[in-house]
């Protein structure tokens, strides 16, 4: 039977072939809670009488959020993260080391893996051909606990790449695009199948990049097959034994096909409050914002940055315009640093903080005033998001980001980028 | 069992967000008080003027967004009947039966603000009282409606120590 990589991975699990639709009890490969989602599982495990984890090895809690705690009662939540992760030889990730996303695909998920995390974006870890997916605090609480979940086997979307982005134009891009063309809710319920001559030419950080956002169109999970791309990646991180390759069957049944030519695209952002309120950068442009923000499991990795640099180098943050720069982890920091990357943005007028989610969720480093208008790299620009319901938050790529921080508007990164 | 209570609108697009602010991260560990902020960034009446036993009624993709739990979580603490809406995101969807709120596809259009409306689960319909029209709502999966009978995730595995949902 020709299956597509979801039904693959699932199919491997509960070892018999699997059609979209079914519902099946399998085998969860790694599991993560983050310092939001965390204490409620917990809660819920210590109802059941299951304060375990079934593999500690492979179950992550992770302090990124909130990190470094801005308040009392989160600094308690922490705490209970740690104890749990004492008692039961899970993973903490501390509050040094950076977003759970970025720190899944550097050390934890491996192609093939069904993950399940309680935070949305743990699609990002499907760019490595593991059938990732976010869930709430119980149901990964319950992962946790007995190493099982249920699902129901998605369908798919495949979305068909092909061409080459343009100067100036990035992967940040074209999710973008895709997620204006099907709309927030265009692949709910569904797998969404990255493919075509632009997915195998893409690096992996522009692959976490597109399965990152697969949720803002609503999907279960974003999936690339896993190749030469993914081997290499996986043995930069020394993990080259963590792979396998992946790929769908021909013949695999598809939802739907959405087909998507780079050379097309353009530089692109969304407007307020939702993802799907795309237009070009050029349309916006003109649009002034009061704080720049680049960073996130989004777009913080080192990739990102140097696009960034390449903008920022030389050059300084229009006065009436803050910046901030927050690299996605630890490892992302250091080599920042090594590069050199640090000092072009504080030069540019940037704050840079520690690794972690940082302004992305609104509960420190960066929250908007009344009014006020954000450009930032992360996924989403949902009212709030912020931290207040009372501004407004346009989403762009680093190059986007970073140009519209020296003009103090939203601007076309093109005329920037040497 | 019917469920009666008045209607409260929403439009499409409720968030996570709209729901649990993040300015009120810090209260996801004290439940009741993050549940005096439901929907605050949606209609800043609501958790106030509220009754519980009411409707929240909304358009397409309710609950898109985050994985947070809470969300569902305050909606019933707060004394919420169920949540009607034309569709909804998949882990809002998922966690709302986890936790024992009823979540109802149907096409919301004909329902105004405190129309009073009777939810009937195992008829599977909901008339507007007043308004005189009787909508039906999508039947919830069986896997769903084995979870939310049993009163959400925990007791389905208090009561069986596994899954049995296959």
């Amino acid at each position: 039977m020709a299956s597509t990589l979801a039904e693959k991975i699932i199919g491997a699990h509960v070892g018999r072939d699997v059609k979209s639709g079914e519902i099946v009890v399998t085998p969860v490969d790694v599991a993560a809670l983050q310092d939001g989602t965390g204490p409620l599982a917990l809660t819920q495990l210590e109802e059941l009488g299951l304060i375990r984890a079934h593999n500690p090895e492979k179950t992550v809690l992770f302090i990124d959020h909130a990190a470094p705690s801005p308040r009392k009662e989160l600094s308690n939540a922490h705490m209970s993260l740690r104890k749990f992760a004492a008692g039961t030889g899970a993973v903490l990730s501390e509050i040094d080391e950076g977003v759970c996303h970025q720190r899944l695909v550097e050390s934890f998920a491996s192609p093939g893996d069904i993950l399940i995390g309680a935070d949305s974006h743990s699609c990002t870890s499907g760019a490595l051909g593991a059938f990732a997916t976010g869930m709430g605090s119980t149901d990964v609480g319950i992962g946790i606990a007995t190493g099982k979940t249920w699902l129901k086997v998605p369908a798919t979307l495949r979305v068909t790449m092909s061409g080459e982005f343009p100067p100036g134009v990035y992967a940040k891009d074209l999710m973008l695009h895709l997620i204006g063309l099907i709309g927030a809710d265009g692949a709910t319920y569904m797998a969404i199948e990255f493919t075509g001559p632009l997915a195998q030419a893409m690096s992996m950080p522009e692959r976490f990049t597109l399965c990152n956002m697969a949720v803002e169109a609503g999907a279960k999970t974003g999936l690339f097959a896993a190749d030469e791309t993914t081997r290499k990646y996986l043995e930069q991180q020394g993990r080259g034994g963590d792979y396998r390759e992946l790929a769908a069957d021909e013949g695999a049944q598809y939802e739907r096909t959405v087909e998507i030519d780079a050379q097309a695209l353009e530089p692109t952002v969304s407007a307020p409050h939702t993802v799907d309120n795309t237009m070009t950068a050029a349309a916006a442009a003109g649009t002034k914002v009061n704080q720049v923000y680049i960073g996130t499991c989004t777009n913080g990795r080192i990739e990102d940055l140097r696009i960034a640099a390449e903008v920022l180098r030389g050059r300084r943050r229009h006065p009436d315009t803050r910046l901030i720069v927050t690299p996605a982890s630890r490892s992302v920091y250091l080599k920042a640093a090594e590069e050199g990357l640090l000092t072009v943005f504080v030069e540019a007028g940037a704050t840079v903080t520690g690794p972690g989610c940082g302004a992305c969720v609104g509960v420190h480093g960066g929250i908007l005033g009344d009014g006020e208008i954000c450009i930032a790299t992360q996924n989403r620009n949902f009212q709030g998001r912020m931290g207040n319901a009372e501004a407004f938050i346009w989403l762009a790529s680093p190059a986007t980001a970073a140009a519209s921080a020296l003009a103090g508007e939203i601007v076309d990164p093109r005329e920037y980028l040497s | 069992m019917i469920l009666k209570g008045k209607a409260w609108i929403f439009g499409d697009s409720i968030s996570t967000d709209h729901i649990a602010p993040g300015r009120y991260f810090h209260l996801r560990t004290n439940l009741p008080e993050l549940a005096r902020h439901v929907l605050e960034d949606a209609n800043p009446d609501f958790a106030a003027q509220m009754q519980p036993g009411d409707f929240v009624v909304a358009g397409r993709n309710f609950g898109l967004g985050s994985s947070r739990e809470h969300a569902p979580r305050i909606i019933k603490l707060a004394g919420v009947n169920a949540v009607l809406a034309q569709s909804f995101a998949r882990i809002f969807f998922r966690n709302s039966i986890n936790v024992g709120l009823p979540v109802l596809e149907l096409d919301t259009s004909s329902i105004s603000q405190g129309d009073e409306l009777e939810v009937d689960l195992e008829a599977g319909t909901v008339r507007n009282v007043t308004r005189d029209i009787t909508v039906a709502f999508q039947p919830l999966p069986p896997v769903m409606v084995k979870i939310l009978g049993d009163g959400g995730i925990v007791e389905h595995f208090r009561k069986y120590g596994d899954f049995n949902l296959e």
